[in-house]
């Protein structure tokens, strides 16, 4: 769809002020249903659209991301901008810097719509856990669009921007890209810089493209990679142009279906997926069982450490330097308590507790050290399954999207939306869902996502792989 | 399951007041959580190094000296705090 665009805008067919009209137009139209968007920032688009109009009339050659309208999820910083990260403790807070990604993209000429909804503090599998509205799914809007980069989901798949960032720890863009059938790509951890993006938890999170096809995210991710001084956990990796490895052919690629995650499933989600093990072995793809034996052991470890790094990273909100403050306290100790108790929403206290607990005196060694070390055995499990096989493959999630107030009174039923998901980010690899069929549930064709993980910084392999099966009809 | 001093002190900890009604749903939510984390139990991990930085990064180092944010950058940072004083962030007396 980039492609199109960029053809459209240098061809002269439309103008950036124009498409960026019609995204305008689209959310007017239909974001009081979706509630995609938190925040939008017009002046700012218009503004961008303008300078890349003029380039394209003054014969100036643009890049492909260039005047092209997308929208940022409301964790990662736009600078003069309200980001909020969906928590009322940061209800008035207005960036005073660009992220990273953000530096990049502007300095690239892609057309920043608005900010979007989330769970607060990407702390969710629904978008429910936002402090300001629902996002539904465009699908089905008595459904859940997943989270927690709900919003950021919704509006591709509602065509309200053509592209989106959302943020990834432990499967917040690619669990809600498949409920709403649309591409979500995790990137390796240390590919993209996370400066400027709100600390959830750092030994996991990654910032990725949502988009409507492989190649889209393909060239936005070639636009955002590469390493930072901002960022001392950014890799160093050359500039490549992911887009260019899309040669749609994967005969004699390997592609692992690990029996830990498939032998549980069931109903109509087995039987997309299967179709889609057919689909990749007429393409010429060789499928083998393979084996990650510590799967069962991925959302107790990833629960103990995100939880930690959660109750370390939010200690920042307090109060004093930005944010919510809360009235009336007395006493320095006051203003702490009752700002975050009044600022935090009910999950974001949980996991803060859940977090301190696990690091308090006495309990460090046996939940974070002892992640850290089950940890160790997950990437080992991907170590040696990557010996034999160029990707690990399953379904994004074990079932479909579910509806409204579901799994909200549950959190252990919440995070087992995840149990597909996490393991790319606790072993660090790449990953990517992409819409691989749909089961009829209620009269909705609902989206079933497909996830490819790929070795260490083989993101080229692992999307040409993807491209190659959205490719194939 | 976590008595209600336990709740409190973590709490306390982290620097989160809490409702009557909060304490008494947290308790019983972090208990069945952390019963959950004891699935771990069952791996002998003794001899297993823990994971430090998962693509293995070691030493990254750059030059110790700070940045001015010049005078636009410090106005926009002074003007988003809850409160201040001749160019400081202000706060509640500590004792």
């Amino acid at each position: 769809m980039i492609r199109e665009l960029h053809e459209k805008l240098i061809n002269r067919e439309i103008t950036s002020a124009h498409l960026t009209q019609q995204y305008f137009d689209a959310i007017e139209k239909k974001d009081g249903e979706i509630g995609a968007y938190l925040t939008l920032t017009k002046e700012l688009a218009f503004a961008q659209a303008k300078l890349v109009d003029e380039k394209i009339a003054r014969g100036e050659a643009i890049d492909l991301l260039e005047g092209i309208p997308f929208a940022v999820k409301d964790n990662i910083c736009v600078d003069g901008i309200r980001t909020t990260a969906a928590s009322k403790i940061l209800d008035n807070y207005v960036a005073p810097y660009d992220a990273t990604v953000i530096r990049k993209l502007k300095e690239k000429g892609a057309i920043i719509l608005g900010k979007t909804n989330m769970d607060q503090f990407a702390m969710g599998s629904s978008t429910e856990s936002s402090a300001y509205q629902k996002t539904k799914n465009p699908v089905d809007t008595e459904r859940v669009p997943g989270g927690s980069s709900g919003g950021s989901v919704a509006a591709v798949a509602a065509g309200e921007a053509v592209w989106s960032l959302g943020t990834d720890t432990g499967g917040s863009i690619r669990q809600p890209a498949a409920f709403c059938g649309v591409v979500g790509l995790k990137p390796t951890y240390g590919r993209v810089s996370r400066s400027g993006a709100i600390a959830m938890a750092s030994s996991l999170d990654q910032i990725g493209p949502i988009a409507n096809s492989v190649e889209d995210a393909a060239i936005i991710l070639s636009a955002i990679s590469g390493e930072d001084i901002l960022d001392a956990t950014s890799a160093q990796s050359s500039d490549k142009k992911f887009e260019d490895y899309l040669t749609g052919d994967i005969s004699g690629k390997v592609i692992g279906v690990p029996k830990e995650y498939v032998e549980s499933l069931e109903g109509e989600i087995k039987n997309v997926f299967e179709k889609s093990l057919e689909k990749f072995k007429a393409l010429g793809a060789k499928i083998e069982t393979i084996s990650l034996p510590h799967s069962s052991y991925a959302l107790p470890v990833y629960y103990i450490l995100m939880t930690s790094e959660v109750s370390s990273n939010l200690a920042k909100f307090d109060g004093i330097k930005y944010g919510l403050r809360a009235d009336d306290t007395k006493k320095l100790l006051e203003t702490y308590l009752d700002t975050r108790k009044i600022g935090f929403g009910e999950e974001v206290k949980r996991r803060i507790m859940l977090g301190t607990y696990a690091l308090s005196a006495g309990y460090y060694d046996a939940y974070y050290l002892k992640a850290q070390k089950v940890r160790a055995l997950i990437r080992k499990d991907f170590e040696q399954a990557f010996e034999k096989v160029d990707f690990v493959y399953s379904p994004t999630t074990p079932e479909v999207a579910f509806k409204f107030g579901e799994k909200t009174e549950d959190p252990l039923k919440m995070y087992l939306s995840d149990i597909y998901t996490i393991t790319a980010n606790l072993a660090g690899v790449p990953a990517i869902s992409f819409p691989i069929g749909s089961v009829d549930t209620e009269g909705k064709a609902l989206p079933v996502g497909g996830q490819l993980m790929g070795k260490w910084f083989d993101e080229e392999g692992m999307l040409n792989a993807a491209h190659s099966f959205e490719k194939a009809k | 399951m976590l008595t209600r001093e336990e709740i409190l002190n973590i709490a306390s900890l982290a620097r989160v007041g809490l409702s009557e009604k909060e304490i008494e749903k947290y308790g019983h939510d972090l208990s069945e959580i952390l019963d959950y984390f004891k699935k771990l139990d069952e791996l002998d991990v003794s001899d297993v190094e823990p994971i430090g930085h998962i693509t293995g990064m070691q030493n990254v180092f750059r030059a110790d000296k700070s940045e001015d944010f010049g005078d636009l950058g410090k106005k926009s940072i002074m003007e988003i705090a809850p409160e201040t004083k001749d160019g400081y962030f202000k706060v509640k007396s500590v004792l």
